[in-house]
């Protein structure tokens, strides 16, 4: 990686431009209303948009547009060099806890241009393509996840956390059971669980974990109560633990009148073993771009769609969260992974993902905190070196990228102060789960003997540690020639 | 078992990673699952298919679409890509990287998503912009939540019937579940004026569902003298010539990027914008990328003013939103670079005269009447039909045309956009004058 | 070790109160600053917004955290310290010197439920 100091609008030149636009026939469209837009009229300083500029009441535009004016060429070039300061599946391991950074196949990504063309307002009789993937997709997850149906509105998790909501909501207010306004959400959640829960109008009531990293049955039992609307549990838990008393959540909360809800975030462990859909779940969101192995594009786009059980059926579609049927062209990429995977190989991902956590956790926990002696599923949490010497999560994080490794998710979940949480995933050879061993064993070597080299890291990418603290104090957040 | 392609295990691998872990067979790391919940069944799902087989079940079903010429828009316009953006945003660091975090090999997404939030201001002539949001309708519903948090402990939040109906949906969507008191209205001003509401903010288009450049004098002062906020829903790519969103006045503006460039994809990945005034900066919901240097000098871009998101604030936080649709941002960003000021303006030129031609081509025929004469369209406008919409809609589609959209007032819309050409619009005409409706 | 100041009231979400006639001085203390780490941002309500104990009347925040401030009395905010809007390093820099607001007591009884220094030097540790 190569630090490249470039902004497009550096590059600008008046006068330059890289864009290509038919211009022909203008002179037959030129005699619409009456001959008023001669070339001159369209091009010229006193173009039609400046027609009414005179009027306090003008619509058009009189600010200047400062767009970059630059090349194709130049273009090409920067947005090249732009990439070569970024690190992506395909350039290295990213065992990046709870964000399933599997490989992206190439050949998902060749059939979505198939259906670029697709307006989305077309009638049926002319997108029977388009629906039939929709189509193969619900019951592929349905199959695959033991729920019902799903809907493809929700363009990411958090967006289906909270359309799975909304479903709950509205399954209590169509039998008028209105003071249902909570929901449980453990300590050890995803930040979105609160976050959509509050969106959605619910009151969040916090369940805590045990010692043991599994939810406190003893300590939800008391919440349970009319105002509850559900609960929202990840399984395996954010510590890649296997939340081993639902059966005995379900019936509790079932009992109360609430409804479960599964985060699907942690799903790709539970595929060929688990299906939500039996544990009692009644609504759930997958992550199309974690599970479904779709590119997470830099933070998106993603996909979220929401399955539901029988008695959430009559409402699944209603929640309009989107503008039209979702993510489409991610959908489809997804599509193209389960066709790839077909049933044989699909129900081997779980058990592979599950094995090459493992593998690393026992691995490597004579040189890291393990908080909890387990058998994980997908990823486990450590608790920062066994001997920190003064180093923490973050100088482990950062040293990793010298190493040529993404860093795990840090500082998550909030349970433990140290926290690295490590999901290595099924597409990852024995080779680099070694390596990557290799290089976490080396980081505490250093910690030891040079701590000094891990305060100061990263040292070999193409900025070092930037200061966060000027950047939200003096918020500089858009380009402005100097 | 066998070996498959995305799966690097072999055999030995296995034996030797499941020694370390501990446990004699894969299913020994599932002991903690009670067996009743283990799944003993078989995927119902297709057996494994080479590449080559899956290439051709798409292409099998994309037969059975229908290959249209475009003329509706409704928040989706068929724009041209230029080729250098998808040749671009294919480039795997950009594709396969995940929100950057680790900024320090994130650079090249947190430059894009700078100089994207400098082209959004750019555009609406606002101060700070996000690094993008899921569409343009869920943006706007984040517009409407922003509102009542920025104004505190109001709580009504008025609409334009005049949005597109996509829009509206999603807007009474979020208003239900988070308890805002949505009014829908087609007279905003008036509605705003009477000053009987715990106004929060207005949402009013800046093109609105029937082609029209709306203007909105005058409003901006009004909704601040009544304590809410303005917030503008606007097309990026009309903005090169309409009056923008801070030209209005307004507070917040947000929209669908699809307009610039992002093929039709039955309907998405398409990106939302929101951008508004310094002021409000700190309500703002969505990931925010910020300039800086590192221990070096060197300049720096991070993500910034995290303590607004969900994985700080938790159930406190703006908004429940944690990705955004980057690679969209950047598909956009690069459309934009290569659009330059000068191309956006021709671009628009070519639509505004297109979609006339259309229009006054369409009235001669005697088969529709203008319900909004006089008043300015760019790209997309309604016609009142005097014919059996149902039929013309057919007509158009036997012939290779998909137009003439029904909107609830009962009109039609058209769009033309620039890559209608004038053989294909006469063509449209042709139909529409030949056809017994 | 943190530093707590003498002649103030203090509260278990780390605020103090400085007593003037019916007005209460309100920042956070050292300890609580010390704990947030660089504060990137203040904050502030409004002048004139009615506060109750124990109810937010803002919040601390910092590159990776957030703080909710939590209001020890009851009253009208009389004043806001808008120099932290610009500058919130000052509470960083002296905690007991930045004040956040100034509150006009509607209860002044409710400063009976606030620690001394003595006892807030029993939690802030």
């Amino acid at each position: 990686m190569r630090y490249y100091d470039k902004l497009i609008f550096e590059l600008s030149r008046p006068g330059r431009s890289g864009y290509s636009l038919s211009l022909k026939n203008r002179a037959t469209l030129g005699t619409v209303r009456g001959g008023t837009t001669s070339e001159a009229q369209w091009w010229g300083p006193k173009d039609v948009f400046q027609g009414e500029r005179t009027a306090a009441e003008g619509i058009w535009r009189e600010a200047p547009l400062d767009l970059p004016e630059v090349s194709e060429p130049d273009v090409v070039r920067h947005y090249t060099n732009l990439s070569q300061m970024n690190f992506g599946v395909d350039t290295g391991f990213y065992p990046l806890g709870s964000c399933t950074m599997k490989y992206n196949p190439k050949i998902n990504e060749e059939v979505v241009s198939l259906f670029n063309g697709l307006h989305p307002l077309q009638p049926e009789s002319t997108v029977k393509g388009a629906r039939a993937v929709l189509d193969f997709m619900d019951k592929a997850l349905a199959a695959i996840t033991g729920m019902k149906h799903f809907t493809f509105l929700p363009c990411a998790g958090a967006h289906g956390e909270l359309t799975g909501l909304m479903l709950i909501r509205e399954y209590h207010m169509s039998r008028g059971d209105s003071a249902r306004t909570k929901i449980i959400v453990p300590d050890s959640a995803h930040g979105t669980n609160p976050a959509s829960a509050a969106v959605c109008g619910l009151d969040v009531v916090v369940v805590k974990s045990r010692p043991d990293g599994l939810v406190d049955v003893e300590d939800l039992k008391p919440l349970l109560g009319p105002d509850i609307a559900g609960i929202m549990m990840t399984n395996p838990n954010t510590l890649g633990l296997f939340e081993r008393d639902i059966k005995e959540i379900a019936a509790l909360v079932h009992e109360c009148g609430g409804l479960l809800y599964y985060d699907g975030a942690n799903m790709n462990p539970l595929l060929g073993v688990v299906r939500p859909g039996d544990m009692g779940f009644d609504v759930m969101h997958l992550n199309l771009h974690k599970t479904f192995s779709t590119p997470h594009g830099g933070g998106g786009p993603g996909s979220g769609p929401v399955g539901v059980s029988e008695r959430l059926v009559p409402f699944f579609d209603k929640p309009r969260v989107s503008g039209f049927h979702g993510n489409f062209g991610v959908i489809v990429r997804a599509c193209a992974y389960i066709l790839s995977l077909g049933r044989e190989n699909i129900k081997m991902a779980g058990p592979l993902a599950t094995l090459a956590a493992n593998y690393i956790k026992e691995s490597l926990k004579d040189c890291y905190k393990l908080p909890i002696e387990s058998v994980c599923k997908h990823e486990f949490v450590f608790d920062g070196l066994l001997e920190p010497n003064g180093v923490t999560t973050l100088d482990v994080a950062k040293r990793l990228l010298d190493y040529g490794f993404h860093a795990p998710t840090i500082y998550f979940p909030l349970l433990f102060h140290q926290a690295l949480m490590i999901e290595p995933t099924e597409t990852e050879s024995l080779q680099t789960l070694d390596a990557f061993i290799e290089v976490m064993r080396t980081i505490a070597k250093e910690a030891a003997e040079d701590p000094e080299i891990l305060h100061g890291a990263p040292h070999n990418t193409p900025i070092g540690r930037p200061d966060e603290t000027s950047a939200a104090r003096q918020p500089v957040l858009k380009y402005s020639a100097e | 078992m066998g070996t498959f392609a995305y799966f690097p295990h072999t055999e030995e691998d296995i034996r030797v990673m499941l020694e370390r872990a501990g446990v004699s067979s894969l299913d020994g790391l599932y002991a903690d699952v009670p067996p009743e919940f283990k799944y003993k069944g078989e995927y119902d799902l297709p057996s494994a298919m080479s590449e080559e087989e899956v290439r051709s079940w798409f292409e099998s079903l994309v037969s059975r679409n229908t290959r249209l010429k475009v003329f509706a828009g409704a928040g989706a316009y068929d724009h041209y890509t230029p080729s250098v953006i998808p040749y671009i945003t294919s480039r795997s660091e950009f594709l396969t990287a995940y929100t950057p975090y680790q900024c320090e090999i994130s650079q090249g997404t947190l430059r894009y998503i700078f100089e994207w939030q400098t082209m959004i201001c750019a555009l609406t002539g606002l101060d700070v912009a996000n690094a993008s949001m899921y569409d343009g309708p869920t943006a706007a519903a984040e517009a409407m939540r922003m509102c009542v948090a920025c104004t505190r402990k109001r709580n009504t939040v008025v609409a334009s019937s005049a949005l597109l109906p996509n829009v509206l949906a999603t807007l009474r969507t979020y208003a239900r579940y988070s308890g805002i008191n949505l009014v829908e209205t087609w007279s905003v001003a008036e509605a705003v004026a009477e000053g009987t509401l715990d106004l929060a903010g207005v949402i009013v288009p800046s093109i609105n569902r029937f082609g029209i450049i709306e203007s909105h004098l005058g409003l901006a002062s009004l909704v601040h003298e009544m304590g809410g906020l303005m917030v503008e829903y606007c097309d990026p790519s009309a903005l090169a010539v309409v009056k923008t969103p801070a030209e209005w006045g307004a507070d917040i503006a947000v929209g669908d990027g699809q307009s610039l460039g992002i093929p039709l994809c039955y309907g998405g990945p398409y990106v939302g914008f929101m951008a508004c005034r310094n002021e409000w900066m700190r309500k703002l919901p969505g990931r925010i990328v910020g300039q800086t240097r590192d221990a070096e000098g060197r300049r720096a871009f991070v993500l910034t003013l995290q303590a607004r998101e969900q994985h700080i604030r938790r159930e406190k936080a703006t908004s429940n939103i944690c990705s955004n649709e980057s690679l969209m941002a950047l598909w956009c960003t690069v459309y934009l670079s290569i659009m330059g000021p000068e191309g956006m303006r021709k671009l628009n030129a070519i639509c505004y005269e297109r979609s006339h031609y259309l229009h006054d081509a369409l009235l001669a025929t005697g088969k529709f009447t203008d319900p909004f004469e006089g008043r300015q369209f760019l790209k997309e406008f309604a016609l009142k039909p005097l014919c059996d919409v149902a039929k013309l809609q057919q007509a158009l589609l036997d012939a290779g045309f998909f137009g003439a959209l029904s909107t609830e007032e009962g009109y039609v819309t058209f769009c033309v956009t620039e890559r209608r050409t004038p053989e294909e619009i006469d063509a449209l005409v042709k139909v529409v004058k030949e056809a017994a409706l | 070790m943190s530093r707590i100041i003498e002649g103030l009231l203090y509260s278990e979400s780390h605020e103090w109160v400085k007593v003037e006639g019916d007005l209460a001085i309100i920042g956070v203390s050292d300890f609580a600053q010390a704990e947030m780490g660089d504060i990137t941002y203040v904050d502030l309500p409004s002048e004139g917004d009615e506060v109750a104990a124990g109810e937010e009347f803002g919040a601390l925040e910092s590159v990776k955290a957030s703080s909710e401030l939590y209001c020890p009395v009851s009253g009208t905010v009389e004043a806001v310290n808008a120099e932290l809007e610009d500058a919130p390093e000052k509470v960083n820099e002296d905690a007991y010197a930045a004040w956040i607001i100034k509150v006009r007591m509607s209860d002044p009884s409710e400063l009976e439920s606030l620690m001394d220094a003595a006892a807030y030097a029993k939690i802030a540790e």
